[in-house]
C-alpha cells in the first residue's frame, strides 16, 4: 500500500513535468483557457459569492454572541470577523468548497473522456493530452485568487450587515475593528496561499481523472477519491505555510 | 506499409502478445481477428503507439519505429489516422469542430481551406449536413462515419480502426465496412481494422490475421478462409450456425 503511494506522488510529478512540454498550438490554447475560466472561475463566483455573506455573518453574530463582558468594546466584532474571513474562511474553505465543486467536475471531465478514449485520440493524432487538458486549467486557476479576494470582500459586508443592522454594534463601531491592528502581510499570505491551493485545485483532481481506469462507475470513484485527496493537501499546506509563514 | 517483427507484450505476469509476426500491405483493408482477450487491441495499440512493446520491431515504409527521432515519431503520428470503437469524439465540440481539429492542431492550413476539406470529407462520409450537430445528437453510425471524417481529414498514410462497426445494426455496419475499403481504395492507405465481426472478415477482408492468445495462428484472405483446415480458426470463424452453412456452401460450390 505504502509503495503505491510513493508511485502516485511520483506519477504526480511526472504528470506535472509531462503538462509543460510539447505545448498545444496558441491559438488553441487561448481558446480553451477562456472555456476553463468560464468553467473553473466564473461559473464557481455565485456559490462563493452566497456562501461567504452567510458565513461572515454568521461569524460576526457568533462573537457577538459570545462577547457578553461589557469591558470587552465591541468593535472586536468587526476586528475577528475580518481575522477569521482573511486568514482562513476565504482562503482555506473556499478551496475545500472548489475542492468539491471544480474538483469534481475536473475529475469526472477529464474521467470521462479517459473511459470514451478520446485521450487516446488525441495522444494519437500526435498532440500532448496532458498539455491539452491540463495546462489550460492551471491557467485559469491562477485567477483563484481573484475569487479569494471577492470572498474576503463578501464575508466581510455579510459580517457588516449582520453586525449592524442585527442590532449588535454600530458602523462605526464595526469600522473600527476592521481597521484595527491591520497588518498587510496578513493579505499576501492568504493570497500566496490561495495560489498554492489553486495549483493543487487545478492538478490533483486532473491526476485522479487522467490515470483512471475502468469504466463510468470508476469516473465517480475517482472523483470522491479526487475531492478527498485534494481536500487532505489543502488541510496539511495550510497547516505547512501557516507554520512556515506566521509563526 | 507496415511490417511487424516479433512482437511481445506482456503486463506483469501476464504474456499478452508472444511474437507476433505481421505484414500490413499499402491499398489493402488488413483485418486483424481473435476472440475477446486474444490481444488484438493491445496489438492495434502498440501500432498506434499508445502502447509501448517489450520487444520486437515496428516498421512503417521500411523504417523502424524505434529508430526514429521525436521529430520523426511526431511526424509519423500526424500520418496515422485512427478510428475507435466508440467513436471517442470530443464531446463538447460539434461534428464540424471534431472534423477540423486534426487540422487545425497539426496543420498550417488556412481556415478557407481547412473548411473546404472538411466538407469535402464529410460529403465523402455522406454526412454533409450535420455540421453543427453535437456527437449526442447524431446516432452511432453516424458517430462511427464522424470518427472516420476525423482520421482521413489529415490525408493519413495509415488508417486503424478498432471494432468499427461494433454495435451497429447490419446494415449500417455493411456501410461502415464498405466506406472503410473505398476510402482504402481511393487514398491509397494502409489500413488495419480490429474485429470480430465475421460480416466484415467475409466482405472486405483482403489480408487477415487470426490472433490466438497472443500468437499469430494463420493469415491469409476471406477466400481462402473457406478453405482452412486450421482448427482454432474455423472454431473461431464458423461458431455461429449461419457461417456454418455459409462454409458449406462454398465448399460445394453452390
Amino acid at each position: 500500500m505504502l509503495i503505491n503511494y510513493i508511485k502516485s506522488i511520483g506519477q504526480y510529478f511526472i504528470m506535472i513535468y509531462e503538462t509543460f512540454k510539447r505545448m498545444t498550438k496558441t491559438s488553441e490554447l487561448r481558446r480553451l483557457i477562456l472555456q476553463e475560466l468560464d468553467d473553473l472561475i466564473v461559473s464557481s463566483l455565485g456559490i462563493v459569492v452566497f456562501i461567504s455573506f452567510f458565513i461572515g455573518a454568521v461569524i460576526a453574530i457568533q462573537t457577538a454572541l459570545n462577547f457578553s463582558n461589557p469591558f470587552v468594546p465591541k468593535s472586536l466584532i468587526g476586528f475577528a470577523a475580518r481575522q477569521s474571513i482573511i486568514l482562513e474562511f476565504a482562503p482555506t474553505f473556499v478551496a475545500i468548497i472548489m475542492a468539491g465543486k471544480v474538483g469534481s467536475y475536473i475529475t469526472s471531465s477529464i474521467g470521462t473522456m479517459r473511459v470514451s478514449e478520446q485521450i487516446d485520440a488525441l495522444e494519437v493524432m500526435g498532440i500532448n493530452s496532458l498539455n491539452y487538458l491540463v495546462f489550460p486549467k492551471i491557467v485559469a486557476m491562477c485567477m483563484f485568487p481573484f475569487v479569494i479576494g471577492i470572498s474576503m470582500f463578501v464575508g466581510i459586508i455579510g459580517a457588516y450587515f449582520a453586525g449592524v443592522y442585527g442590532g449588535f454594534l454600530s458602523a462605526e463601531e464595526f469600522l473600527t475593528g476592521l481597521q484595527e491592528d491591520f497588518i498587510p502581510f496578513q493579505v499576501f499570505y492568504a493570497f500566496l496561499k490561495s495560489f498554492i491551493f489553486a495549483f493543487i485545485l487545478a492538478t490533483v483532481p486532473s491526476f485522479h481523472g487522467y490515470y483512471m481506469r475502468g469504466g463510468s462507475l470508476e469516473v465517480g470513484h475517482a472523483a470522491t477519491t479526487s475531492f478527498v485527496w485534494t481536500s487532505v493537501i489543502i488541510i496539511f499546506m495550510n497547516y505547512f505555510i501557516t507554520q512556515l509563514l506566521l509563526s | 506499409m507496415i511490417k511487424v517483427k516479433d512482437l511481445c507484450k506482456s503486463f506483469g505476469d501476464l504474456d499478452v502478445l508472444k511474437g507476433v509476426n505481421a505484414e500490413f500491405e499499402k491499398g489493402k483493408t488488413n483485418l486483424i481477428i481473435g476472440q475477446s482477450g486474444s490481444g488484438k487491441t493491445v496489438f492495434l495499440k502498440c501500432l498506434l503507439g499508445l502502447i509501448k512493446p517489450n520487444s520486437g520491431v515496428i516498421e512503417y515504409n521500411g523504417k523502424a519505429y524505434k529508430s526514429f527521432s521525436k521529430e520523426e515519431k511526431r511526424e509519423i503520428s500526424t500520418q496515422m489516422g485512427m478510428v475507435f470503437q466508440g467513436g471517442a469524439l470530443f464531446d463538447s465540440m460539434t461534428v464540424g469542430e471534431n472534423v477540423v481539429f486534426p487540422l487545425k492542431m497539426l496543420t498550417k492550413m488556412s481556415r478557407k481551406d481547412r473548411e473546404k476539406r472538411v466538407d469535402e470529407v464529410l460529403d465523402r462520409v455522406n454526412l454533409g449536413d450535420i455540421h453543427d450537430k453535437l456527437p449526442s445528437e447524431i446516432s452511432g453510425g453516424m458517430q462511427k462515419r464522424v470518427s472516420i471524417a476525423r482520421a482521413i481529414v489529415n490525408r493519413p498514410n495509415f488508417l486503424f480502426c478498432d471494432e468499427p462497426n461494433s454495435g451497429l445494426d447490419p446494415r449500417t455496419a455493411s456501410v461502415i465496412d464498405n466506406l472503410i475499403q473505398e476510402i482504402t481504395h481511393e487514398y491509397d492507405i494502409t489500413t488495419v481494422i480490429n474485429t470480430h465481426d465475421m460480416n466484415s472478415v467475409f466482405e472486405i477482408g483482403e489480408n487477415i490475421i487470426y490472433l490466438e492468445n497472443g500468437i499469430k495462428a494463420w493469415e491469409g484472405n476471406k477466400d481462402n478462409i473457406y478453405k482452412t483446415d486450421n482448427k482454432k480458426l474455423t472454431d473461431f470463424v464458423y461458431a455461429s450456425n449461419l457461417f456454418q452453412k455459409v462454409r458449406i456452401t462454398q465448399r460445394r460450390g453452390l
